[in-house]
């Protein structure tokens, strides 16, 4: 952890993603009012940052076009975004571990199936089958974690499949093997430990590439849904308000190419810090 | 060679098929019927069972798809259900609009990304370096639909130079010559801008790892040993070298070319595949959605295989491990 935070990379993802974290746990603390709420639409929409509305309450990013508060959306969205961003991508990790690990350590038959299927699932193109799946069932948040979890464990079973596949081969499996440990517990407490190194790393990335992804599926509509604030449809509807309140559509944006900009530095950091080579 | 060649034809044949028959299934076992679409609410139940033996959607499943597989494997790929055009055309003007898109910025990111990433691995470690790799990172860190609204905000609200949306302007009829070519390249310029800026730094982040991986390598240490000018290690010797990574991720991004911008063509309004496939799959028109995915699917796994060719050209090393020649 010391060695993470000495890490500049590491420690700037760190502090960003704590900070958002924080905020969206302490959302009611950091905010005032209610993210979905609309009050007097007239008298309190389009009013610029750090400025007050005329019932004197004060908003440092201002309002959109039905008076409700920007900040107060954003931080109430980082909820949505980051928890649909970490879900999605725990829903991947745990498809892809279970094949990459399975395929990885048993051979024959179930091991080929499991390859050509993530091989088959690798030649979708993901945005095309994102697309598909979204569309065709009523728009929900719950529904763009699980499309956006079934489309990204490819790269993670991959992962998962070399690592496990080199460990099989390395003395202290052997070793387990030698004194009659079961196959499953080879697998889970003594190879699969050791392998997590690149699959921490690729989830780091994965939950940026998460984020962009379920803003880009709302952005079609496709997403979570209005009211409930995410920094997807709040970017989406701040672009029908362009020219008003450019503001709207900027704060989201900000916020998630800072995320994604502190998933991919940790990720980094992660692999130079956690990186075997170099420990061991 | 040719025999192992031929077998991942075969495989790229079947992961094509795989994928075709998962989206027939899922796309008619999902709730929606374009029925609804085509007739609205107000139609009687002799007019929607009308239609739909008129579509042939009264039929048990597999014999659809076998009819729909067969067809499409000839040539025809049927007429659209929502707008009654005949499938191939509704693609056709797509995908020149979207290949012409993301065709440029596939070779303006790559340029550009050639340049930054060998520029970046040369100084590595200096103030530019650090510099250039801050700026890349936050650019690829952006989404498309994003960075888009935010160039509108600058060039056509703020600084009223570019148009925001569509490919050509209201007169574009009535334009001519080099008038037409202005109109054109104006509503060009910010979707392309958006795409290139993300592709720039994506490219550049993956040159400046392939560069510095080979830079490390005996073979450049020997080069500078035998005096070679430092500029000219990094031009003939190291880049080339590293070409290798950097064609084989050009090869993988040719589904790009078909589907590759869908968010972007959203903000801008841009008539592309992107457009097509959204629209067809709300609508639920069967025909246009199935050509579409057989596409992106055909390319994907043909992309893959040029990944490879292209690969073993740029680097004659590979030829031995690889079934390409």
């Amino acid at each position: 952890m010391t060695r993470l935070l000495r890490d500049r990379r590491g420690a700037f993802g760190f502090l960003v993603l704590l900070v958002v974290v924080v905020c969206a746990i302490a959302a009611p603390l950091v905010t005032h009012g209610d993210p979905v709420a609309q009050h007097d639409i007239v008298a309190t929409r389009f009013i610029p940052p750090l400025s007050s509305d005329a019932h004197g309450v004060f908003h440092p990013l201002g309002t959109d076009r039905f008076g409700r508060d920007v900040w107060t959306r954003l931080v109430y969205g980082a909820r949505i975004s980051m928890g649909v961003g970490v879900l999605a991508v725990l829903i991947s990790l745990a498809i892809g571990v279970v094949v990459g690990g399975v395929a990885g350590y048993w051979r024959g038959p179930l091991s080929v199936t499991l390859l050509g299927l993530t091989d088959f699932a690798l030649a979708v193109p993901r945005v095309v089958l994102l697309l598909l799946l979204a569309a065709l069932w009523q728009p929900s948040t719950a529904l763009v974690v699980t499309v956006l979890g079934l489309t990204g464990w490819m790269g993670i079973a991959r992962l998962v499949h070399g690592e496990v596949r080199s460990l099989a081969a390395r003395p202290f499996v052997e070793g387990a093997v030698a004194v009659g440990a079961r196959r499953l517990r080879i697998l889970t407490r003594h190879i699969l430990p050791n392998a997590l190194t690149p699959v921490i790393v690729a989830a780091a990335l994965g939950v940026g590439n998460a984020i962009i992804l379920e803003g880009g599926l709302s952005y079609l509509g496709l997403g979570v849904q209005a009211p409930t604030p995410s920094w997807g449809n709040m970017i989406a509807s701040g672009g029908d308000t362009l020219v008003n309140a450019p503001w709207v559509a900027t704060a989201p944006g900000v916020a998630l190419v800072l995320v994604v900009i502190a998933c991919t530095q940790l990720g980094d950091a992660l692999r130079d810090v956690l990186d075997p080579g170099v420990r061991r | 060679m040719l025999a192992r060649f031929g077998h991942r034809l075969l495989a790229g044949l079947a992961v094509v098929i795989g994928v075709v028959t998962l989206t027939f299934f899922l796309l008619h076992l999902a709730p929606g019927d374009p029925i609804d679409i085509i007739l609205g609410p107000a139609a009687t139940v002799q007019q929607r069972a009308a239609q739909r033996t008129a579509l042939g959607l009264d039929r048990p499943l597999p014999a659809q798809f076998a009819s729909w597989l067969s067809r499409f494997a000839r040539g025809d790929w049927g007429n659209s259900i929502a707008k009654g055009r005949p499938v191939r055309a509704l693609l056709g003007n797509a995908w020149r609009q979207t290949a012409w898109l993301v065709g440029l910025s596939l070779l303006l990111s790559y340029l550009t990304g050639l340049a930054i990433g060998a520029l970046q691995a040369a100084r590595s470690g200096s103030r530019l370096d650090t510099l250039l790799s801050v700026s890349t990172v936050t650019l690829f860190a952006m989404p498309g639909y994003w960075l888009g609204l935010m160039l509108v905000l600058a060039f056509t609200y703020w600084a009223r130079l570019l148009p925001a949306f569509g490919t050509a302007g209201f007169d574009s009829d009535y334009l001519h010559g080099a008038s037409w070519l202005i109109d054109r390249l104006r509503h060009l310029a910010l979707p392309l801008a958006t795409l290139t800026l993300i592709g720039i730094g994506g490219a550049t982040r993956f040159v400046r790892g392939a560069m510095l991986e080979t830079l490390s390598q005996p073979f450049i240490t020997t080069a500078r040993a035998k005096g070679v000018p430092p500029g000219r290690v990094v031009t003939h010797h190291a880049l080339r070298n590293a070409l290798t990574p950097v064609v084989t991720l050009l090869g993988l991004s040719l589904p790009a070319l078909f589907s590759g911008a869908v968010f972007v063509e959203a903000v801008f309004a841009w008539p592309g595949v992107g457009r097509v496939l959204v629209e067809a799959v709300r609508a639920r028109d069967y025909p246009v959605v199935m050509a579409a995915t057989a596409i992106s699917a055909v390319l994907v796994v043909a992309g893959n295989m040029i990944a490879d060719v292209l690969a073993a050209w740029v680097d004659p090393r590979v030829r031995y491990g690889s079934a390409t020649s």
